[in-house]
């Protein structure tokens, strides 16, 4: 069995010093390996942004994609290969600006991967503009008299849209964030997990200390029932989406892959191509 | 007796005029006929003019017919928009009902049959198409055993009630229309086919099917006009070899998810029109960059925009060959008839592995969804070839990493699939180095771009340029891509009637450009005509760019919505020569 340092590979993360993902990145390697996953098995596909160099920094097969198209290319991996572990990720400008119509459908789709958003609530890449996540009045470059949008409740949309696996954490958090990836590579359907990962160097109000005082940590209400919808909903209401933990998990709906008629346990990659002739004569018979 | 003829049936949206066509057409092939339909209909469900066209022969055709022999008409209408089509001596059939009458000057027979009213009598005015088909088929003297066949499996899992309902239709409409024309009309009886029964479908089934052939077992596709029939077929097959369609939210996703699943080893492709096409363009360029495989196919409409959703056109040509930002290897095939769209999607599979490009297979809007006969298919005749695909690579020493962009003589790598122990390698749209890892080193730049871009020198796809070039000094060189061929040709029998000489080019491989093919005839023509449903002459673009030759070069143009007929190439070719 794969230990975590096995998911490590010799790449210098171009991530600022601070910055909130390195620890998404170790939590990641740290759940692959908890959950008894070899490197070859996994597929880490990302998209553009910061957040999205991290398909790079994990010994795994890895996939950087385009701006806001991780989702879309990682189905596609897992349709292919339903044997591999399959983890999207990205930045909250990346799945929930220019992606936003594929995470709504990739949840209402549900197939068995991981989506692990690197949410910042700014852009980084680019260097300082306002992102879908950005509270009302925040100054960026591109928001100088600040954002006069309503913030993006990623939570409530997913949680709208049918998602079998919600959860959210805080990159400081890593003993949490690292129990909800594993919990999340467990969950046979859709997991989404929304990570609070500070950007140090563009966004002075949304810091570590900032989270620390803001956030509501599910972990402390043992009572709290992640089955229930309603009751999932009302939190993620009541913190005004400032809370961490597992948040709602659905194990009953089964996943994409096990709805589709005709779909094998076997992977479709694996599968043998060449159709036979008895088959294609059967074909051809509906076309005279 | 006749060795072809044409029949029409128009009326309102939804009036049955779609499975009338199908049930006449099916009728006719079992009989042995070569057939030839063409669809003319609009971008609504319920209501306006539609109507389907099919040319019915004793020898293979391959064109719709300038002239129409019957017209069926469930409203007046369809009479007055198409009756200008009747030959002299025509024939039309319509419902008594609307009290239908001729445009002056329209010289043919008018049979009011009472349409509705026999088809209210037993029931439904469902039924009307069948009192109009069976009255049609009566004329034409032709075995009714074998259309009550095909109208039973129409219906047949309805029930045996309503198949029968369905026979009495059509036996009425018959008994009607022969009473009234004192029997089958003499003008109008076909030669004897040969009674084998052919091939009938659409371009896009041809291409459904070749792709399960070639072993495609996703798509991934976003419905649009006039592509969708590729998914539709493939949603009720691929289940069977282990696949499945997967309609994603747009053709964005669609794309994308075909290269992840591609990437991650099965083929796959995504099916599409220029909106969609648009849509795709940035995906392409990772395809391309990250040299993963990726079938596209575009069934060209009327663009630009929205354009014409449901008319024919050729004008998709430029996005195709140069769509994306920055530079990519890219191949654009362009099947010219059903067999082709069979063939070619298998070697698009192949030719995508084989040099890990994208690949776009560029249909037209005729060719995709005129149902016709077609030859013999084979199934073993293109194998199945995965290029440098690996599998089970041999361990790597420590801290080495599987090379994906390997330099390699040919510029074409190594490939691996996720699950491979040794294979682990990283893919990115960035500019990377042989490792797959972002790289802005000069040298390294240049070189990948080169690699990539040279992976396609001397890439030549089967029957790149179809030539059917008898004459040593032809007065015309026609130059065609598509569906036109056959109109081409037809137009080309009449010029030879009249004492000219032609040869015909069918360009298939559209990029890389078949330059020499292309080039030794243009030397060898005196003067040259090039054909396309475009109104900028983006065919003729590319010859004149790649094979030079512009000042014999003429366009003929047109984007009106409508195919070429072949009276109109016969008398472009004949004011050129």
């Amino acid at each position: 069995m794969a230990t975590f340092k096995e998911f490590r590979n010799n790449v210098k993360p171009n991530w600022c010093p601070g910055c909130g993902d390195f620890s998404v990145q170790a939590s990641i390697q740290r759940a692959a390996a908890n959950v008894g996953l070899e490197p070859e098995r996994l597929a880490v596909i990302s998209g553009i942004g910061c957040s999205g160099r991290i398909s790079g920094y994990i010994n795994a097969y890895g996939l950087h994609g385009i701006h806001g198209r991780a989702l879309p290319i990682a189905q596609g991996v897992k349709l292919a290969n339903r044997e591999l572990t399959v983890i999207a990720s990205g930045g909250d400008g990346d799945g929930f600006a220019i992606g936003m119509g594929h995470t709504v459908h990739a949840i209402r789709r549900n197939l068995d991967i991981t989506y692990i958003v690197m949410d910042n609530q700014i852009y980084g890449l680019t260097k300082g503009q306002t992102s879908p996540r950005s509270a009302e009045g925040f100054k960026t470059k591109s928001t100088p008299e600040g954002s006069i949008e309503s913030t993006l409740s990623p939570l409530e949309i997913a949680m709208s849209a049918g998602a079998t696996f919600v959860a959210q954490s805080f990159s400081s958090d890593l003993k949490q964030l690292t129990a909800l990836i594993e919990a999340g590579l467990n969950h046979k359907g859709f997991s989404l997990i929304n990570v609070f990962s500070p950007c140090v160097t563009f966004n002075k109000v949304n810091t570590y200390d900032w989270f620390k005082e803001n956030i509501v940590n599910l972990d402390q209400f043992p009572d709290y029932d992640p089955s229930n919808r309603i009751a999932a909903m009302n939190k993620i209401m009541e913190t005004n989406g400032m809370l961490t933990g597992l948040i709602y998990q659905n194990t009953v709906r089964k996943s994409y892959e096990d709805l589709v008629v005709g779909f094998e346990e076997q992977g479709l990659a694996n599968q043998d191509i060449q159709m036979s002739q008895e088959q294609f004569d059967k074909l051809l018979t509906e076309f005279k | 007796m006749i060795s072809q003829l044409s029949w029409k049936i128009g009326g309102q949206q939804g009036e049955g005029v779609e499975s009338t066509d199908r049930i006449f057409s099916t009728a006719l092939n079992r009989l042995g006929y070569y057939l030839y339909g063409y669809r003319h209909f609009s971008s609504r469900i319920k209501g306006g003019h539609t109507n389907n066209k099919i040319r019915i022969s004793t020898n293979p055709i391959r064109a719709i017919s300038d002239d129409l022999d019957i017209l069926v008409a469930f409203d007046q209408e369809s009479i007055d928009l198409n009756s200008h089509e009747l030959r002299p001596g025509g024939v039309v059939v319509a419902d008594a009902k609307f009290n239908p009458t001729l445009p002056e000057g329209v010289n043919a027979k008018l049979f009011a049959v009472p349409i509705t009213a026999i088809a209210e009598e037993l029931g439904t005015s469902l039924m009307k198409n069948m009192v109009a088909s069976g009255a049609s088929w009566a004329l034409l003297g032709l075995p009714v055993d074998v259309f009550n066949k095909a109208v039973e499996e129409e219906f047949g899992r309805k029930g045996p009630a309503i198949v029968e309902k369905n026979i009495e239709a059509v036996k009425r409409g018959s008994e009607f229309v022969l009473e009234q024309a004192g029997g089958p009309l003499d003008e109008f009886k076909l030669e004897p086919a040969d009674g084998k029964q052919k091939l009938f479908m659409i371009g896009n089934e041809a291409i459904a099917l070749g792709s399960i052939a070639a072993g495609c077992r996703l798509m991934s596709a976003y419905p649009i006009t006039p592509a969708s029939e590729i998914m539709e077929y493939l949603i009720k097959k691929l289940p069977k070899f282990g696949g499945t369609v997967v309609q994603t939210e747009d053709e964005i996703a669609a794309v994308t998810m075909a290269i992840g699943a591609n990437y991650a080893g099965v083929r796959t492709m995504t099916a599409s029109a220029g909106p969609g096409l648009s849509l795709m363009m940035e995906a392409i360029g990772l395809a391309g960059m990250t040299e993963t495989p990726l079938v596209i196919v575009n069934t060209q409409r009327g663009g630009p925009s929205t354009g014409l959703p449901t008319k024919q056109e050729q004008s998709d040509l430029n996005a195709m060959v140069y769509g994306t930002h920055g530079e990519i290897p890219k191949i654009v095939i362009s099947p010219a008839s059903i067999e082709d769209c069979f063939y070619d999607t298998i070697e698009a599979f192949n030719l995508s592995e084989e040099y890990q490009v994208p690949v776009i297979i560029m249909t037209d809007l005729q060719l995709s969804l005129g149902k016709q006969s077609c030859g013999t298919l084979n199934l073993g005749e293109i194998p199945i070839k995965r290029g440098k695909l690996v599998r089970e690579l041999p361990e790597l020493e420590d801290n080495q990493y599987f090379k994906r962009y390997e330099f390699t003589e040919d510029g074409v790598s190594p490939r691996v699939l996720p699950g491979d122990k040794s294979g682990i390698h990283h893919v990115t749209g960035v500019e990377h180095d042989e490792v797959g890892r972002p790289s802005e080193n000069a040298v390294n730049r240049q070189k990948m771009m080169d690699k990539r871009l040279n992976k396609l020198n001397g890439m030549t796809i089967r029957d790149a340029v179809r030539t059917d070039a008898p004459h040593n000094d032809a007065d015309l060189l026609i130059i065609g891509m598509g569906s036109t061929g056959g109109t081409i040709d037809e137009a080309r029998s009449r010029l030879d009637a009249d004492g000219l000489r032609t040869n015909h080019i069918t360009i298939r491989q559209i990029h890389p450009f078949p330059t020499s093919i292309v080039q030794a005839e243009l030397e060898k023509a005196k003067k040259v005509v090039i054909l396309e449903n475009n109104a900028t002459g983006q065919l003729a673009s590319q010859v004149k760019l790649y094979a030079g030759n512009a000042d014999k070069i003429e366009s003929v143009l047109k984007y009106d919505g409508n195919p070429f007929l072949p009276s109109e190439v016969y008398k472009a070719c004949k004011e050129l020569i």
